[in-house]
């Protein structure tokens, strides 16, 4: 305070010390908390300064390609129209109208319900859905009129150009008015399918696993080589941001030497466990079932068997097929394994004692010695305790989902001297990625994480939350239109078929089970 | 000023520095930090009125003049408090900033909320504490006692 200031106190009297020490008693007690603020921000910025710039981290989040105004339009034939297949219709943009009803009825109900506006702000993908087939009458009828909403519009919808349904899935891979399939049936048809529709030069996107049987394999990468069709495999985790961010930080090399990688499947719900509702119209006469039998061995019909027939090695490739490759696949995706030199795999059906013949609890362990690693999956389908991905270096190990973390090692060499001056603290994250939060980050606060593991920190397009499959589907339709191979192509799959198949037979044989990589032979 | 024992005086002075220290550490915080946002604790709204809260997060230009209001309200209400200058105004500014923390987070039974709560509570937590003890504190002005206001003491007598 000047001396103006001081002349001016109450009535014009001055203002003694005494006053004046009273006047500026608190002030230091500003300066302690702007202290402790202070010394945060140096902490929290000399750690941000190690991961950007010692280690290298970008800032960057994934691109998402726009499709160009004027693309051409691309006709898409469906086959099969079951649970996933309405999911790749809706992930299309197109849904059933009494889908749209129900939406509208839950966001209606609970606000936070926002089926309903993603879906409608979802991007249309000039594509057409022009031939669909199933073999249950009642799903290949639903297939059309799902079609025909293009408006994404409720019961009365105005349902022009209906496709036309094909009873044979190959006369829809013959149409002339279909440029690209989606296969979506069970997995026993995946490959005949694919090697049809790529022998005839029809692009194709397939769900996972890409085949049911190891010689199948040789043949769908073949067909699909020499046919030069655009292929995509559905694991839609290819365009999970944190997968991509993950890949990042091991090429910047932030875990050191990996040795072991540890992923999982949890789940614990009679839907997980594949025990599907049947439907009330399905019976012999709705159902075409010499054709859903196809070449796997003949028995009898079985509505369990047609809803549920992932729950049968007769049409199914069990959980190694199933939820193993998802794993495998983000693994493959991040660190590039390829097929294992080994697989390991124990189990057996421990809960759902329903006449099925997969196991319902699975290990396998596969093993890399080039790398020096091994991959440990393991799944329950009775227990929904959440164990993530794991990836474990001598520096530090990273804990994956739709956010990474990064732990520093206790007794990692390359962050030793950080550790002791105490710039990194084990135990404390030394790098964190939400999805949508654009700045490069060490320090994230608890809140950040609860928040972030409710998904509520993420934006990837315009502020809202992107469904990975659209995305997955739109990079296949990029590819088409601009004569480019996506990322989880024929290759891609071949790698995770045999993986999954090396998984299987080893549980299946109670033996270890190799990989002959010069012969690209699986040695049981 | 006079109908306060020295002991109210300094008890009174001590919980508008605390509250203080509070309200600037929260607010340098966040102006420091550059990229903080209020996004993902206003969509962790429940409640009465979350849907207003929802709306504020979603709206990428409301939230920024949200975001900037949070940061400075909370340091200047804080510097405010400390240096004791303006502290009833400021009081009033950091009860309707409560407020709106309160009815962004109520404590009610059966609503739970990403961050767990690190004690239990019943319609009434530490947000809604704060809020009473500023009013508390608008009613019983002590810039007077300790603070600036002293220098300013000719300008602005009427909460004596």
């Amino acid at each position: 305070m000047n001396e103006e200031r001081k002349s001016k106190g109450s009535g014009g009297k001055k203002i003694s010390r005494r006053d004046a020490l009273k006047g500026l008693a608190t002030v230091p007690v500003a300066g302690a908390v702007a202290y402790g603020a202070i010394r945060k921000s140096h902490y929290e910025h000399k750690i941000n300064r190690l991961i950007s710039d010692e280690l290298g981290m970008s800032p960057a989040e994934a691109d998402y390609i726009l499709p160009p105004p004027g693309s051409r339009e691309i006709r898409i034939g469906i086959i099969g129209f079951g649970i996933r297949g309405k999911q790749l219709a809706q992930s299309l943009g197109f849904v059933h109208p009494s889908l749209i009803d129900d939406w509208r009825a839950a966001a209606a109900a609970d606000e936070n319900d926002t089926r309903y506006s993603d879906f409608m702000a979802q991007q249309a993908l000039n594509v057409r859905i022009t031939a669909v087939c199933d073999i249950f009458d009642t799903y290949g009828e639903m297939a059309r009129v799902a079609a025909g909403n293009l408006n994404r519009e409720g019961t009365g919808a105005r349902i022009a150009d209906m496709p036309r349904r094909y009873l044979d899935y190959r006369d829809l891979i013959a149409s002339p008015d279909v440029d690209a399939v989606i296969v979506a049936t069970p997995d026993h048809w995946h490959g005949p399918m694919t090697i049809e529709a790529a022998r005839a030069g029809k692009h194709v996107y397939c769900e996972k696993p890409l085949t049911w049987t190891v010689e199948e394999t040789y043949q769908v990468r073949k067909a699909v080589r020499e046919s030069g069709i655009v292929f995509q495999l559905g694991h839609q985790g290819r365009q999970t941001a944190s997968y991509i961010k993950a890949r990042e930080a091991l090429q910047k090399n932030m875990l050191g030497k990996v040795t072991l990688v540890e992923v999982t499947t949890n789940r614990n719900d009679p839907n997980g466990a594949w025990v599907y509702p049947i439907h009330e119209s399905a019976s012999p006469d709705t159902i075409d079932w010499k054709q859903f039998i196809g070449q796997a061995p003949w028995h009898d019909f079985s509505l369990e068997r047609f809803f549920r027939w992932r729950c049968w090695w007769d049409y199914s490739t069990g959980l190694s097929g199933d939820l193993l490759t998802h794993e495998y696949d983000a693994i493959n995706q991040i660190m590039q394994l390829g097929i294992p030199h080994s697989a390991m795999s124990t189990g057996g059906i421990y809960y759902f004692n329903d006449g099925r013949t997969v196991p319902d609890v699975l290990t396998t362990v596969f093993e890399f010695p080039d790398r020096n690693m091994s991959l440990l999956y393991s799944a329950t389908l009775a227990s929904q305790m959440s164990r993530g991905k794991r990836i474990m270096g001598h520096d530090g190990y990273m804990e994956i989902g739709d956010t990474i973390t990064i732990f520093p090692d206790a007794m990692s060499t390359r962050y030793a001297e950080r550790i002791a001056e105490k710039v990194i603290e084990p135990g404390k994250p030394v790098y964190s990625y939400f999805p949508g939060k654009k700045s490069v980050d060490a320090v994230s606060s608890a809140t950040e994480r609860y928040f972030a593991e409710r998904g509520l920190l993420y934006t990837y397009l315009g502020g809202r939350r992107i469904d990975t499959t659209h995305l997955h589907i739109r990079e296949w339709l990029e590819a088409i239109r601009n004569g480019t191979q996506p990322g989880c192509d024929i290759d891609q799959g071949f790698q995770e078929a045999m993986t999954a198949h090396m998984g299987t037979l080893s549980y299946k044989h109670h033996k270890k089970v190799f990989w002959d990589g010069e012969n690209e032979k699986i040695i049981v | 000023m006079k109908y306060l024992t020295d002991r109210q005086a300094i008890w009174l002075v001590l919980l508008r520095l605390v509250i203080g220290w509070h309200f600037l550490y929260e607010g340098l915080v966040k102006v420091i930090d550059g990229n903080w946002s209020a996004r993902a604790y206003l969509f962790d709204s429940q409640g009465p009125f979350s849907a207003l809260f929802h709306s504020i997060a979603s709206n990428d230009r409301i939230l920024s003049v949200t975001d900037f209001l949070n940061e400075w309200g909370l340091l200047l209400i804080g510097l405010s408090l400390i240096l004791g200058i303006l502290s009833r105004w400021a009081s009033y500014a950091g009860m309707l900033m409560l407020l709106f923390y309160y009815l962004s987070h109520p404590p009610f039974p059966g609503i739970t909320y990403s961050m767990p709560a690190e004690g239990n509570y019943f319609i009434i937590d530490k947000v809604a504490i704060e809020f009473f003890a500023l009013g508390v504190l608008s009613l019983f002005p002590t810039e007077q006692i300790a603070g600036l206001a002293r220098f300013f003491r000719g300008k602005d007598q009427n909460h004596e």
